[in-house]
């Protein structure tokens, strides 16, 4: 029961971090900023939502698995934002 | 209307007004993240439909190497898009949107009317699993029930690649695929490609392990391989190698090649071709699967990579 | 109507919109990209009757699902084969169209046959 509270609590939380990253991507006015709300409140919608999920999973293994998940994809989006983001200061078309 | 039916249509609404998007989008690179995002809320909706495989297969290759694909095409169309050719008219549109139309109304009758209690061929894939050992039954399905289609897929991407490859201007002709990248070897990308590939690997090669008794195998695992090694070449660590090398189409067939050896051996040792012997069933599975994870791999690798662009010196 | 029947007329939908997109749009590339969401339409179709084909305690019938496995793949590389001729054509003739006057006029950026 009250691991059901908690995984609902949490997913919601990450779920309220991706809308506010959506709202910062559609809101925002230049590139830069675009960036830096979606992906500081994406990669942390994301660590609450796997924060939620770990007590749902069997096993160390698993719990394992979900962090690696979240890592993998704070590096990639990482890697990506710097990309983009180098891009759109040298002045290249985005589209 | 239950909680779950209500996600499901919540889910396929998105999907039906993302797909919308994607054809009315005025730009095309526009369109092209639209399809990206398409392939990925796509990848929800097989979960849903209980088929995980598939679901890796269209995250991998339907929405992740297609997207790729296009969103390079896209780059390099870009000068071309300064002319806009003009489409049809409004009259022609609406005729057809409605043969479109027609065409929806007619396929979603027919899944209304699909037969109830379903046919389905899940309880002989059940009954011969004891033939190969292996617990996923679609891995199953692919290597061993309908293994012949699984061959023939290869000889269709052999050829596919074959065709991409003829498509060389002659003074390239069998030199190196698509153009030089660059990139500070001190950079983001150039870390990123250091950093990434070796899990990655270690990732596909588990995919691929795991796919004898969980969702994964061949296909899935060979396309995260081709996706760190087209890493690697984005990022300039390593140039992609002349499609003339003697070593490079000896990898691209030997996925097929180790497939049709085992095939004919059925014929010998076995009932027929492409049946496998009972007592050695997962080793020579696991032989093919190995094979085909490497041409796989490769093949797709150099689909995207495109063909020669630039002189073998 | 179950879950399966929800995503089969999403399918149905998708094959509408994709063959819509490919006649409209006169961009090769846009065809491409609405020939692949007609593609993935009609392997929705084929999920759903997997779905429904549910038994021996598997959650689908493992042969369609097969089959859709091995037609993504196939997409895939007619999409890269496409695209490597639009992009040849694109080099040869400086725009990206099939109309029928761009092959004739923008002489060519090469000499090559």
């Amino acid at each position: 029961m009250v691991r059901d509270v908690f995984t609902i609590v949490m997913v919601a939380a990450g779920a309220f971090f991706f809308l506010a990253g959506t709202v910062g991507l559609l809101r925002f006015p230049d590139t830069l900023t675009r960036l830096h709300a979606l992906t500081k409140a994406d990669n942390l919608g994301l660590g609450l939502v796997v924060l939620g999920l770990l007590l749902r999973v069997q096993g160390p293994l698993g719990a394992l698995k979900l962090v690696a998940v979240w890592l993998l994809v704070q590096l990639a989006g990482a890697t990506v934002s710097q990309l983009i983001a180098g891009a759109a200061r040298r002045g290249e078309p985005s589209a | 209307m239950t909680m779950a039916m209500a996600l499901d249509s919540g889910l396929a609404v998105v999907v039906l007004a993302v797909a919308g998007w994607t054809i009315a989008a005025r730009g095309t690179f526009a369109a092209v993240v639209g399809f990206v995002s398409y392939g990925l809320l796509l990848t929800l909706v097989w979960v849903r439909l209980e088929a995980v495989d598939v679901a890796l297969t269209e995250a991998a290759i339907g929405s992740g190497l297609t997207g790729a694909l296009l969103i390079g095409a896209a780059a390099r169309l870009r000068a071309g898009e300064a002319s806009p050719v003009e489409g049809p008219g409004v009259v022609l549109r609406l005729e057809i949107a409605v043969l479109s139309a027609t065409v929806a109304v007619a396929l979603a009758i027919a899944v209304l009317l699909l037969p109830d209690p379903a046919p389905t061929l899940a309880p002989a894939a059940a009954e011969n699993a004891t033939a190969t050992g292996l617990g996923n039954p679609v891995t199953n399905v692919l290597i061993a029930f309908r293994a012949m289609d699984t061959l023939l897929e290869k000889v269709v991407l052999a050829l596919a690649l074959v065709g991409v490859w003829s498509l060389a201007p002659d003074r390239v002709w069998g030199g190196y695929p698509g153009p030089r990248h660059r990139s500070d070897p001190h950079g983001v990308l150039a870390f990123f490609a250091r950093l990434l590939p070796p899990l990655g690997i270690v990732v596909g090669i588990y995919i691929l392990w795991a796919g004898a008794d969980h969702p994964g195998g061949a296909f899935q695992g060979g396309t995260i391989l081709a996706a760190m090694w087209l890493l690697v070449m984005m990022a300039g660590l390593t140039d992609a190698p002349p499609v003339s090398r003697r070593w490079l189409r000896l990898v691209l067939i030997v996925g097929p090649v180790v497939f049709l050896v085992v095939g004919l051996g059925g014929l010998w040792l076995g009932d027929a071709f492409l049946a496998y012997p009972a007592a050695h069933a997962k080793p020579l599975i696991l032989t093919i699967e190995f094979a085909m994870t490497l041409t796989i791999a490769a093949t797709l690798g150099l689909l995207l990579a495109g063909p020669p662009e630039r002189k073998l010196s | 109507m179950g879950v399966a029947t929800v995503f089969g007329l999403c399918g149905a939908a998708a094959v509408g919109l994709g063959l819509y997109g490919v006649i409209v749009n006169p961009q090769p590339l846009r065809k491409i990209l609405a020939f692949n969401l007609l593609g993935s339409g009609v392997f929705l179709i084929f999920g759903v009757v997997a779905r429904r084909g549910a038994a021996a305690g598997f959650g689908g019938d493992p042969v369609p699902q097969a089959l859709v496995i091995t037609g993504v793949v196939v997409a895939f590389s007619a999409s890269a084969l496409a695209v490597a001729l639009l992009l040849r054509l694109f080099q040869e003739t400086g725009r990206a169209t099939l109309h029928a006057d761009a092959a004739t006029s923008a002489g060519a950026n090469e000499a090559d046959p």
